[in-house]
């Protein structure tokens, strides 16, 4: 029950913002997004607490293909839902400090992504996962096409057609796995069973034609193509639903429907997987030393990271699915911390080229340090989040594949290259023209960037909490596998 | 027998009207005749009603009838702009409803002699609704292709009736069957249902079939050509599968092959060629052309189900056309007749409504999720790598892809800029139309099995 709210509430704001949001815009989707959030809580109590029937729910759907509405919430899911949710309301406090044309269609759009993403995270039938999945497109195309910036026909267009045909062959897959069913049943066991049946050469397709979609929305070297621009064109709101929620359903759908579903293919040819990660890393990392552009350094930055988790999923030892867990989550609140920095320097000075910038630390140094804390989560220090999650994902990724692992473990020095460099560049120096005088940051700023720093340290000081969402959940799955 | 009695009763009523001018409220009485369609249809439910063995008013004809008759409700509705400004008004009243009567005969012929009448009180009438645009010329050359094709396919559908009765002795489709499964089966046989095959092709634009529909949607009136994407493909689409599953079942062998390179070559010519179309009416077009390609899948794969995925699939797409045809004649109107792109840059900014309505049929069409054209062609692809046609499938999926180009170059160009600013006023029956077929293309997502459970 608690899973269908989760998915409904959204819908319903979205509904609501449509139809009489035009005059109340921002209050309804500030409570909204905080209702939604104390549902999450409540779902995560009734997680601890073992009351999966509370989060269950299985209904005959579209009796002739064997479609079941079968949705349901482990650790996983939980952890997830968690990131989804928390995040919205920064996003959309963030989006308050500018005013965007129409501002109640872009929450009810941003409201409808929320609800089909964590659709797909509780949905426990491969058609039903298959269509939130893509239902979370359709928003997120229009955010890009109406409020985006120049260019943005020709960068949206081609994000929808890269995601698109990745999607198309995960379906093949599913349906290919789907026919292997004895009683023809989308089920997640039942689908789980059949592709463990499947010889290994069959299943490494099965695996590739999943990981496809899923490499292309996360995205990875070289189905990245389309990431860069489309970060940089989109709005800001729109942007950090992408890098911060949307790339996360990819991970999280390799967790779910490629691990367990294809495992014998996960172990014989998983490594071909691990190498294009690894080489989307050091890739990305590269790319990111020389940009110019602070929104263009998060996305690659974002590309970085995101091969990192995809390594640690295939490694699939606990060490490193916990890792990529607690990463998927440190990734989502620190990119949105950066984006939040880059929107408070864009409004300000209308450029986030970095060489234009310096010496905003002079001028507001509680913004420096707040950046820098998220800087230092970014390149995993001790005590931040980033530490927790990279740390626990190399070693699991050390275990099964070391030589990968050394190669990854780069990642972070790359990381403090690349990261320290935008920091100086933008806030120590001497200021100039542009950034001399610069407005401190309001008090509404302030918040989101205290909340964001919070989550970053007690995340990192106690990451007890997220192991103990998961742990139950993972331990079950790799039990599956073996 | 009371449906077709029902609906040729309101064409001849419409021409009297002509003779009375009856013209205020003319359209609510054909719109209460068709209710009453739907009603008989939900009446005679199972009753199997044998007409003179010339018609079979069974479940499946029954269905296509009160889909048709759904359809050709928001036909009238939103075509009714195009009634009131002719002076013949009766007359083409009588013309669509007479068409229909044709397209009822198909969807229930158990005769080769109803097959082939039906195909003409469909077809003739439309030759002349096709060129009611007198003073256009493309309209009148569309006419007049569109009458010498016509003709053409409909002596090769005589042709192939004469040689299956040649070989088989019988018009019945049940004799004919049992004949064709009892023994070998005869050359003469073979290359009547060939020659039928091919006819009916034709009728519902299959490649390589297909060149006069590009030409003669074009050039006819807006809402004809809407006409014959929605009612006039699904029938045609009924009595085809109509009459290879009940009569040529035992040829299965021989025709599938064709049938799956048709189906092919369906889908990629119509959507390669509609991709580089900067006319978005001939666009639309080829679009209807593809989605015939994907409805050829069904024919492949006969089962008990299929008849009910066809059903799903031509009403999707039935809907999605009505509004999309309907939003393309509104924007014509009010962007001096032009219908290129350019002419729906910024339709958001003009009509948000049109541009909302616009994604929906245009997002059904290319089968993004949620809505239902997802699941018609979902739907299709699965019954395909059921039966083995796994190529095509993979065919089906990538000219999918291409669809989703063209129809998303459009969807682009409503929410970009605009190149002219006027607002648009939306009349107050499109309004109803369009927002019945955004409604049910998001219900029938929810509920598939509400339609597709109908023939299983």
């Amino acid at each position: 029950m608690l899973t269908l709210l989760l998915i409904l509430i959204p819908i319903i704001c979205s509904g609501l913002l449509f139809i009489l949001g035009k005059n109340m815009a921002r209050p309804i989707a500030i409570i909204g997004s905080l209702i939604e959030l104390i549902l999450a809580f409540v779902a995560l109590n009734a997680h601890m607490n073992g009351q999966t029937d509370l989060l269950t729910i299985d209904q005959a759907w579209i009796a002739s293909p064997g479609i079941r509405f079968h949705i349901a919430a482990d650790g996983i899911s939980m952890l997830m839902i968690l990131l989804a949710t928390l995040l919205m309301p920064l996003i959309i406090y963030n989006s308050f400090n500018k005013e965007y044309n129409n501002a109640h269609y872009l929450y009810g759009l941003m409201f409808m992504m929320q609800g089909s993403i964590v659709g797909s995270f509780v949905a426990m039938d491969g058609f039903l996962f298959y269509l939130f999945w893509e239902v979370a497109l359709i928003p997120i195309y229009f955010i890009l096409l109406i409020w985006g910036g120049d260019n943005r026909q020709k960068i949206t267009f081609k994000f929808f057609i890269y995601t698109l045909f990745g999607s198309l062959f995960m379906l093949l897959a599913l349906i290919y796995v789907y026919l292997q069913t004895p009683d023809r049943s989308f089920d997640i066991q039942a689908l789980y069973q059949a592709g463990r049946q499947l010889d290994v050469v069959q299943q490494a397709w099965i695996m590739a034609a999943i990981f496809l979609a899923f490499a292309i929305k996360m995205p990875i070297v070289p189905f990245h193509t389309w990431q860069p621009n489309t970060y940089y064109t989109a709005p800001t709101p729109g942007v950090m639903m992408l890098s911060g929620i949307m790339s996360k359903m990819a991970t999280y759908g390799m967790i779910r429907w490629i691990l367990p579903m294809v495992p014998d293919g996960v172990q014989e040819y998983g490594y071909i997987l691990i190498i294009i990660s690894v080489i989307s890393i050091l890739y990305a990392s590269f790319i990111s030393m020389v940009q110019k552009d602070f929104k263009y350094l998060i996305a690659y930055a974002s590309i970085a990271h995101m091969g990192l988790i995809a390594a640690g999923i295939i490694a699939s030892n606990t060490q490193s699915l916990q890792g990529s867990l607690i990463e998927m989550l440190s990734h989502g609140i620190n990119t949105i911390g950066l984006f939040i920095v880059y929107d408070i320097i864009f409004i300000r000075t209308g450029t986030t080229k970095m060489t234009k910038l310096g010496g905003i630390r002079g001028i507001d140094s509680s913004f420096a340090f707040m950046f820098f804390i998220i800087v230092l989560s970014v390149v995993a220090l001790p005590f931040t989040n980033g530490f927790v999650g990279e740390f626990l994902l190399i070693l699991g990724l050390f275990q099964n594949y070391p030589v990968a692992a050394s190669f990854a473990g780069l990642s972070i020095i790359l990381g403090v290259v690349y990261m320290f460099r935008s920091f100086q560049a933008m806030m120590l120096g001497e200021t100039n023209s542009i950034t001399s005088n610069l407005p401190k940051l309001n008090i509404q700023e302030k918040t989101i960037l205290i909340a964001v720093v919070l989550m970053i340290i007690t995340f990192g000081v106690y990451p007890k909490i997220i192991l103990s969402i998961t742990e139950g959940s993972i331990q079950n799955l790799l039990q599956g596998i073996q | 027998m009371k449906e077709l009695l029902l609906i040729s009763g309101l064409g001849v009523l419409s021409l009297l009207s002509g003779i009375i001018n009856f013209r205020k409220g003319f359209l609510f009485l054909v719109i209460i005749g068709l209710l009453a369609n739907i009603g008989f249809s939900i009446m005679d439910w199972n009753s199997n009603e044998n007409v003179y063995d010339m018609m079979l008013m069974d479940n499946f004809a029954l269905a296509f009838n009160a889909s048709f008759s759904v359809i050709a409700i928001l036909w009238f509705i939103s075509a009714n702009s195009y009634f009131d400004n002719e002076n013949n008004f009766s007359d083409h009243f009588a013309m669509v409803l007479f068409s229909l009567c044709g397209g009822l005969v198909l969807v229930s012929f158990s005769n080769m002699t109803m097959l082939f009448l039906g195909i003409e009180i469909l077809s003739i009438p439309l030759f002349v609704l096709v060129g009611s645009d007198k003073t256009k010329l493309s309209s009148n050359e569309a006419a007049f292709k569109y009458f010498l094709l016509g003709a053409f396919a409909s002596a090769f559908l005589l042709f192939g009736i004469a040689l299956i009765y040649g070989s088989t002795g019988s018009f019945k489709n049940e004799t004919i069957a049992t004949v064709l499964s009892s023994g070998d089966i005869s050359p003469m046989a073979l290359i009547g249902m060939l020659f039928m095959m091919v006819a009916m092709s034709f009728k519902v634009s299959a490649a390589p079939f297909h060149f006069w529909a590009p030409d003669v949607y074009q050039g006819a009136p807006s809402y004809i050509t809407a006409l014959m994407a929605t009612v006039v493909k699904t029938v045609a689409f009924a009595a085809f599968y109509r009459l290879f599953s009940t009569t040529f079942m035992s040829m299965q062998f021989e025709y599938k092959i064709l049938f799956s390179i048709a189906a092919a070559l369906t889908m990629l010519i119509s959507n390669i060629t509609a991709a580089v179309q900067s006319n978005v009416k001939r666009m639309l077009a080829y679009s209807s052309i593809s989605h015939a390609g994907f409805m050829m899948i069904t024919l492949l794969c006969m089962s008990s189900g299929t008849s009910g995925i066809l059903y799903f699939y031509t009403l999707v797409y039935s809907i999605s056309s009505i509004a999309a045809f309907t939003i393309f004649e509104i924007v014509r109107t009010n962007s001096n007749e032009s219908e290129e792109f350019d002419a729906f840059k910024g339709l958001s900014q003009r009509s948000p409504l049109l541009a909302i309505v616009a994604s929906f049929a245009l997002l059904s069409m290319s089968g993004i999720p949620p809505l239902s054209g997802f699941f018609a062609k979902y739907l299709v692809f699965t019954a395909a790598v059921e039966n083995g046609y796994l190529w095509l499938a993979v065919v089906g999926i990538i000219a999918s892809l291409i669809a989703v180009y063209y129809y998303f170059k459009l969807i682009t160009a409503m929410f970009g800029q605009s190149s002219d600013g006027n607002k648009i006023e939306v009349h107050v029956a499109h309004k109803f139309v369009l927002i019945i077929c955004a409604l049910a293309l998001i219900f029938l997502s929810l509920f598939p099995n509400l339609i597709i459970g109908v023939l299983s």
